[in-house]
């Protein structure tokens, strides 16, 4: 027994303990479990490779390690909850630049061996590049670094045309003359240019599907560099990750009522045309005081959360606001769009840290039908997601998005600053309706204004 | 004949990945990327044995050496952010 196949023993150990990690974040009683386990066969992998290959000089991965690893844990303990899509970007640019890494060092020392090798080389750097400069600009865009606007100008598609031929032509070059180096790093320049221009156009709402995107390619560098180097748990862990972030992108999509080409093409939000509303009806705004005598005899109460809330950082207030409604013997939920958020699931972590617990978060397919008996909903900074307008109006541009049935519960509350459109730029028609009332003003003061009143109600 | 079985495995854990994830609920998506993050790091593993081959390129030493790095980011930030969220999930009573 030699040590290649040692090591290739502990590679299946490890893709297990990888396999049950994803199995165990099925249930949020088991996934701290899953991702102990996870992390375990990372380790075990680590190990075994350090061992098992021929591994020559030491000091300079030592220094890799020691580097990566203190940045790695500074940035975790450091990133706040809000911050967590930019923080999955810069992780997702990091893997990808790692691949393009090692395909370059397999390159520079091994050559393209054959065939194989040199398409799978050649997969591995224009994947590699185009995640690692795309996640850099979505990083740039969640973090503001870089305007959230979709930036658009002219023959931006031709200029994006011509940079895939070049890759496909040079592509086709390479693979004929694998020993070009010249190719190799114009292909690399090529790829790392249009990861740019992939993301630039996209505007800062649709972010959730780019991350999903680039999670999903981020996955697919990891299984084309296993081929390149032969690494079977590469190849599995790669596989894993892919179909992970496919996923993902499929729920947001759906959830956006778009398809994957729209989102990536399509520039959403530059092109809406003003919709022509017919006749011009008044939104009725209510006073705090007068909303409060409402929550205070309302048995159920539906609160429906936006990014809106988490930029307002109102989820602490609304969290209190919540438990005084259940001291007050009122039923509880919070309904979460799967948009909702920067990235999937963005909403539900945002509240679990303001230490609302996980079964007051209920699914948007889930909550639906239970909107007719709810007594009140509140929507905090959400807009597009509770427009009545998507399940009728043909000419708006949500039109067949699945949305929260908000106008379904006998009063709608409404916090918002202003009567302003949301980020698809259209006009919410759920505020006109008789049974919405506007509480105007900063949500986290309004909350706060809300939870104030049921102090005082209790000390009367 | 090699790169059959690899296509195997390629093709099987694809179908495996489906199967997990598709269980995973929406409750829990941040959290799941920022695993898939953590286990992506695994490409650690062709760093560290592309780091180790060849000690007489400046050019080998400087992109291994960051190619682990890099990696190591990917692992040590991916895992502790997971358990910081999981961490966050908490039911009452």
């Amino acid at each position: 027994m030699n040590n290649e196949f040692l090591m290739n023993l502990i590679y299946i150990i490890s893709s297990c303990l990888f396999a049950f990690g994803l199995k165990f974040l099925g249930s949020p009683v088991t996934a701290r479990r899953g991702n102990i386990l996870s992390a375990s066969g990372m380790f075990l992998a680590i190990i075994a490779t350090l061992a098992g290959s021929h591994v020559i000089s030491f000091q300079w991965i030592l220094i890799g390690i020691l580097i990566g690893a203190s940045l790695g844990a500074l940035v975790a303990f450091k990133a706040a909850m809000t911050q967590m899509p930019e923080m999955i970007a810069l992780l997702h640019g990091c893997g990808a630049l790692a691949s393009v890494f090692i395909g370059w060092i397999a390159y520079c020392v091994h050559g393209a061996t054959d065939l194989t090798n040199t398409i799978t080389l050649y997969l591995s750097i224009v994947i590699g590049g185009l995640t690692f400069t795309g996640s850099a600009i979505a990083w740039g865009k969640l973090s503001e670094h870089i305007p959230g606007k979709p930036i658009l100008f002219t023959g931006q598609k031709w200029l994006n045309t011509g940079i895939i031929s070049a890759i496909l032509v040079l592509g086709v070059m390479f693979i004929m003359q694998p020993a070009r180096y010249d190719l190799f790093l114009i292909i690399l320049g090529l790829s790392c240019l249009f990861g740019i221009f992939m993301v630039i156009p996209i505007g800062g709402a649709d972010m959730p599907v780019v991350i999903s995107v680039l999670n999903s390619y981020s996955g697919v560098v990891a299984c084309t560099t296993g081929f390149v180097i032969h690494n079977t748990l590469l190849i599995v862990v790669g596989s894993l990750v892919g179909a992970n972030g496919m996923i993902l992108s499929i729920i947001m999509c759906k959830a956006m009522n778009r398809s994957i080409t729209n989102v990536l093409f399509g520039a959403f939000g530059s092109v809406v045309k003003k919709s022509a509303t017919g006749e011009k009806k008044e939104a009725k705004a209510i006073s705090v005081e007068d909303a409060f005598l409402i929550l205070e005899n309302a048995k159920s109460v539906v609160i429906i959360p936006g990014y809106g809330l988490a930029v307002a950082q109102a989820q602490h207030a609304v969290r209190e606001l919540g438990e005084f409604l259940e001291k007050n013997g009122c039923d509880v939920k919070y309904a979460i769009h799967p948009v909702a958020g920067r990235m999937p699931g963005h909403m539900n972590v945002l509240l679990a840290e303001a230490n609302i617990s996980y079964d007051q978060l209920m699914e948007m397919d889930a909550i639906n039908p239970l909107m007719e008996n709810a007594d009140a909903a509140i929507v905090i900074g959400a807009n597009d997601v509770v427009n009545p307008a998507s399940r009728h109006d043909k000419s708006s541009p949500i039109y067949g998005m699945p949305i929260i049935n908000a106008d379904k519960a006998k009063t709608v509350f409404v916090l918002k600053r202003s009567m302003a459109t949301g980020f698809a730029g259209i006009e919410n028609e759920l505020f006109y309706y008789d049974n919405c009332r506007m509480i105007f003003g900063d949500a986290k003061q309004t909350v706060q204004a809300l939870v104030a009143e049921f102090k005082s109600g209790q000390s009367r | 004949m090699e790169l059959i079985y690899l296509l195997f495995i390629l093709v099987l854990s694809v179908f495996l990945g489906f199967a997990l994830i598709s269980r995973v609920p929406p409750l829990l998506h941040t959290p799941l990327m920022s695993e898939a993050n953590a286990i992506c790091g695994i490409i650690i593993i062709g760093a560290l044995v592309s780091a180790g081959v060849d000690a007489n390129s400046t050019l080998t030493i400087i992109l291994g050496t960051s190619a682990v790095a890099l990696a190591t980011f990917n692992v040590v930030g991916g895992y502790l952010v997971t358990e910081r969220m999981l961490k966050m999930f908490k039911k009452k009573g």
